[in-house]
């Protein structure tokens, strides 16, 4: 009888945390898509938890510092690290998704504060919803330089 | 040259610790007490070997040496020498070589402690102490070479250990420069305290596996290393907050804390290692759930190795992931090996580990530790749910999907809510038997004062529900845990005839670990405080203003006064802002947010101008300035409710720590003459 007792109570806070952990995960989840895969979907993921990332494109990052409302462009990049590695690793795939017109883009509306690291060929992690106007309305931004940290020397480095 | 006196150390301290880990095993196995000694010896030279090594990288560092291609990386000629020492933790190569490092000193203090009764632990604790010390120079020796320097050949400028038939050495003007994020204060001491929690953790582990491996599964193992866990318990602790206050200075995003899967991944052994050091306790008393605590030291071990593998390799997206290698397959298969073989030793032990006593009452002590254990295993498995979960899914569904912060927030909140309710009982608990009856007793008079203190917050600060439990709950602790002080030093105080004061000091002094406990319990307390203030309570505005124009939030008037910009130390250049901060028409200081732009780096950083009180902290960012076209500044507030009280709970945290890890007077001699006193007896028996 008293071994059931704690069993009991074990089950019931195994079945609690599952349930949590259910409930919290159907509600949250953010479906990490790339840009070309966001195009072929298009309206299915119309106002769905999205988090996508691409390369900054430099020259289309306008801010107006009164509303503080950023809007950039961001170019496709592979989501899947092998395919990353065989770009020539993450530097070299963004620099190559900036410099490539054919890439399929994306324009990203986002209001806050201009993060410092946005720059072109930056990588950014955008989580937000995609409008019914193809617009992605970003509502978090995450950044990445990967040319920062770690990167093979240039050519021509410091000459 | 210098350079490669270095590699040339390193590779001898990496052969070192191999010679070590096969002489301890020879010499357990063929019973050479000579060969133990002398790997012992060993063990102990690779200190000194490594401590050198770092000696010959910081010496590169300092002096610009750029042909080194990881100087190259982290430091430039314009970071002041402080910042070029504390650079070698500031890459890959450098933090793998200072984790080895610290490896080595925890190593060493280990086996310099008197063995005498634990003679057959030590060549197991060098065994695993040198494998884990051998796996992280092997990694840089083989991949991530500090010392690696770039030689130019027809190919271009590359990275080579060692010249290249056909190259030159090259070397650069300057170097890349450490990114200015991490140039704060903050940032120089949050990854050592961070590693020293990491590491310190692996000593508790090599003593199990000893125990495991010899057999002698009583909680000898435990006794031994209770104060190292604690101490890296503190370091581990410690290491986080540090990380949440850089954030909260650095990031400018107004918050400590982003459920960040590197974050996590340094949460996650601090779950493990805080369910380990509450259920130790129980082997220690009741002699129950041993075989529980070798499975929470294991996994400890294992998140440790996934917590520096998981920063380190650039799988996950963060904010964290500064590195991308491709040491990460590697770091996998280690902690594949090493969990293994741990699975495999305690089967090998399981029935020598069982319970010397059943657990009969619900509310007794030991079963409400097991519950918090299962709290803390809840919330374990909620981070790494969340970890993995676009792994799983990617493997399942074919699609990538994440879960971010408010999925944490949710799925753990209700845990941490349970655990704080258990902070509550648990203390008033008797071991072994406890009943509703004797624990209602105890428990109504702090029940009653939560409630009083529930209702003047609902009529004065707050109507939020969630707030509102969180508030009870901390206050039942607080209340509970003063209740138990004040009934040990009342007791005492008749007892012993003391003054309140002297039986309060002589009560913690006494029962260092029950007394630093409760410390720490109310350190924690103060943190949830914050934390349920920044949480709930932070309020933000933004906006753009002309020069004395004003914007409120929070019940502060804050009026833009002036702006210049100007250049730094460091390389930089520097963007600072005036504003007069007012509250109830009452002026109350100035505070200058900044933005620094790093030449260097090409980087600008954004400094909050901050104004810290036990109430609230204003918090101001200087979002915009364009010196040509500017008619005004933007500025981005925000007001932090109670945040303060996250840090000053934290200073509590510490002082509860050492009180609790604090060396008791003559423990050893005192279970000594307990002993002959019980020998005494048995003789007088006869």
């Amino acid at each position: 009888m008293r071994i059931n007792k704690f069993v009991i109570g074990g089950l019931l806070i195994l079945g609690a945390v599952v349930f949590l952990i259910w409930t919290s995960t159907a509600a949250n989840a953010e479906y990490f898509l790339t840009i070309d895969e966001l195009n072929t979907k298009g309206s299915d993921v119309v106002d769905k938890n999205l988090r996508v990332s691409g390369a900054v494109i430099g020259d289309s990052i306008q801010y107006d510092a009164q509303n503080l409302s950023l809007s950039f462009e961001v170019a496709h990049v592979p989501g899947d690290n092998a395919e990353l590695e065989t770009e020539g690793g993450l530097a070299e795939a963004l620099h190559q998704a900036v410099m490539d017109p054919t890439r399929s883009r994306m324009k990203v509306v986002y209001v806050g504060p201009k993060p410092d690291l946005l720059r072109n060929e930056a990588q950014a992690i955008m989580t937000g919803h995609l409008g019914a106007d193809g617009i992605f309305y970003a509502e978090e931004l995450l950044l990445k330089c990967p040319t920062r940290y770690e990167e093979a020397v240039p050519e021509q480095a410091g000459l | 040259m210098i350079a490669n006196f270095g590699f040339g150390v390193l590779v001898i301290s990496f052969l070192v610790t191999l010679y070590s880990v096969f002489a301890a095993i020879y010499g357990e196995r063929r019973k050479i007490p000579a060969m133990v000694e002398s790997a012992r010896r060993a063990m102990l030279l690779t200190w000194p070997l490594l401590t050198l090594t770092a000696g010959v990288l910081i010496y590169l560092l300092v002096n610009n040496h750029f042909e080194v291609q990881f100087v190259y990386e982290v430091t430039s000629r314009s970071m002041p020498t402080y910042l070029k020492v504390t650079a070698w933790w500031g890459g890959q190569a450098g933090s793998l070589l200072f984790w080895s490092w610290l490896m080595s000193a925890f190593a060493s203090l280990v086996t310099l402690r008197k063995w005498d009764r634990d003679r057959e632990f030590l060549p197991w604790v060098i065994v695993v102490a040198c494998v884990t010390m051998a796996f992280f120079i092997g990694m840089n020796v083989f991949f991530e070479n500090p010392f690696a320097q770039l030689y130019q050949t027809f190919d271009g400028v590359a990275p080579h250990t060692f010249q290249p038939a056909d190259g030159v050495l090259f070397t650069p003007q300057d170097g890349r420069g450490l990114n200015p994020l991490l140039r704060h204060p903050g940032m120089v001491i949050h990854p050592p305290m961070l590693y020293l929690g990491f590491v310190s953790f692996v000593i508790p582990y090599a003593f199990a596996m000893a125990a495991l491996i010899t057999g002698r599964t009583d909680d000898r193992w435990i006794r031994l290393t209770r104060r190292w866990t604690l101490w890296a318990w503190l370091f581990l602790s410690f290491g986080l907050v540090l990380g949440g206050r850089w954030a909260y200075d650095v990031l400018g995003w107004g918050g400590y804390w982003g459920w960040d899967p590197v974050e996590i991944a340094a949460f996650m052994p601090w779950l493990t290692g805080t369910a380990f050091l509450h259920s130790v306790m129980i082997q220690e008393k009741r002699g129950m759930l041993k075989q529980w605590n070798m499975i929470l030291v294991i996994l400890t071990y294992d998140l440790v190795i996934f917590g520096t593998f998981l920063t380190r390799s650039g799988v996950l997206s963060s904010v964290h992931a500064f590195a991308q290698s491709a040491i990460g397959p590697l770091f996998f298969g280690f902690i594949g090996l090493t969990l293994i073989t741990s699975v495999i030793l305690l089967f090998h032990r399981w029935s020598s580990l069982r319970s010397e006593t059943q657990m009969t009452s619900m509310l007794s002590r030991e079963a409400l530790f097991l519950l918090n254990n299962l709290l803390f295993m809840s919330i374990l498995v909620v981070c790494f749910w969340g970890v993995m979960f676009p792994l799983i899914s990617e493997l399942f569904t074919g699609q990538k999907v994440t879960v971010g912060p408010p999925f944490y927030e949710r799925a753990t909140s209700p845990l941490f809510a349970a655990l704080l309710l258990l902070m509550g009982i648990a203390p008033l608990s008797a071991w072994g038997q406890s009943t509703v009856k004797t624990l209602g007793r105890a428990i109504w008079k702090p029940i009653v004062g939560a409630i009083v203190v529930t209702v003047v917050l609902f009529t004065t600060y707050t109507r939020n529900p969630g707030a509102l439990v969180g508030f009870f709950l901390i206050a039942l602790v607080i209340l509970v845990t003063i209740y138990e002080y004040w009934r040990g030093a009342n007791a005492r105080q008749r007892s012993q005839d003391e003054n309140i004061f002297t039986a309060f000091w002589n009560l913690t002094g006494r029962n260092r670990r029950r007394y630093g406990g409760y410390i720490i319990h109310l350190s924690m307390m103060f943190m949830a405080v914050g934390i349920l203030g920044i949480e709930i309570f932070q309020v933000e505005t933004q906006g753009t203003l002309e020069i004395n124009q004003q914007m409120s939030v929070g019940g502060y008037d804050v009026v833009y006064q002036d702006i210049a910009q100007f250049p730094g130390p460091d390389g930089r250049e520097v963007t600072r802002a005036v504003l007069g901060v007012y509250k109830g028409g009452e002026y109350l200081g100035e505070l200058n947010p900044r933005i620094d732009y790093y030449y260097d780096a090409q980087q600008t950083m954004t400094i909050p101008g901050q104004r810290s009180t036990l109430r609230d902290d204003l918090y101001i960012l200087l979002v915009d300035w364009e010196p040509v076209a500017a008619t005004g500044a933007t500025f981005k507030i925000f007001v932090n409710p109670l945040v303060n009280w996250l840090w000053l709970g934290s200073l509590l945290f510490l002082v509860g720590v050492v009180i609790a890890a604090w060396p008791e007077k003559d423990a050893e001699r005192a279970a000594v003459r307990s002993k002959a006193r019980i020998q005494q007896q048995t003789s007088a028996a006869d």
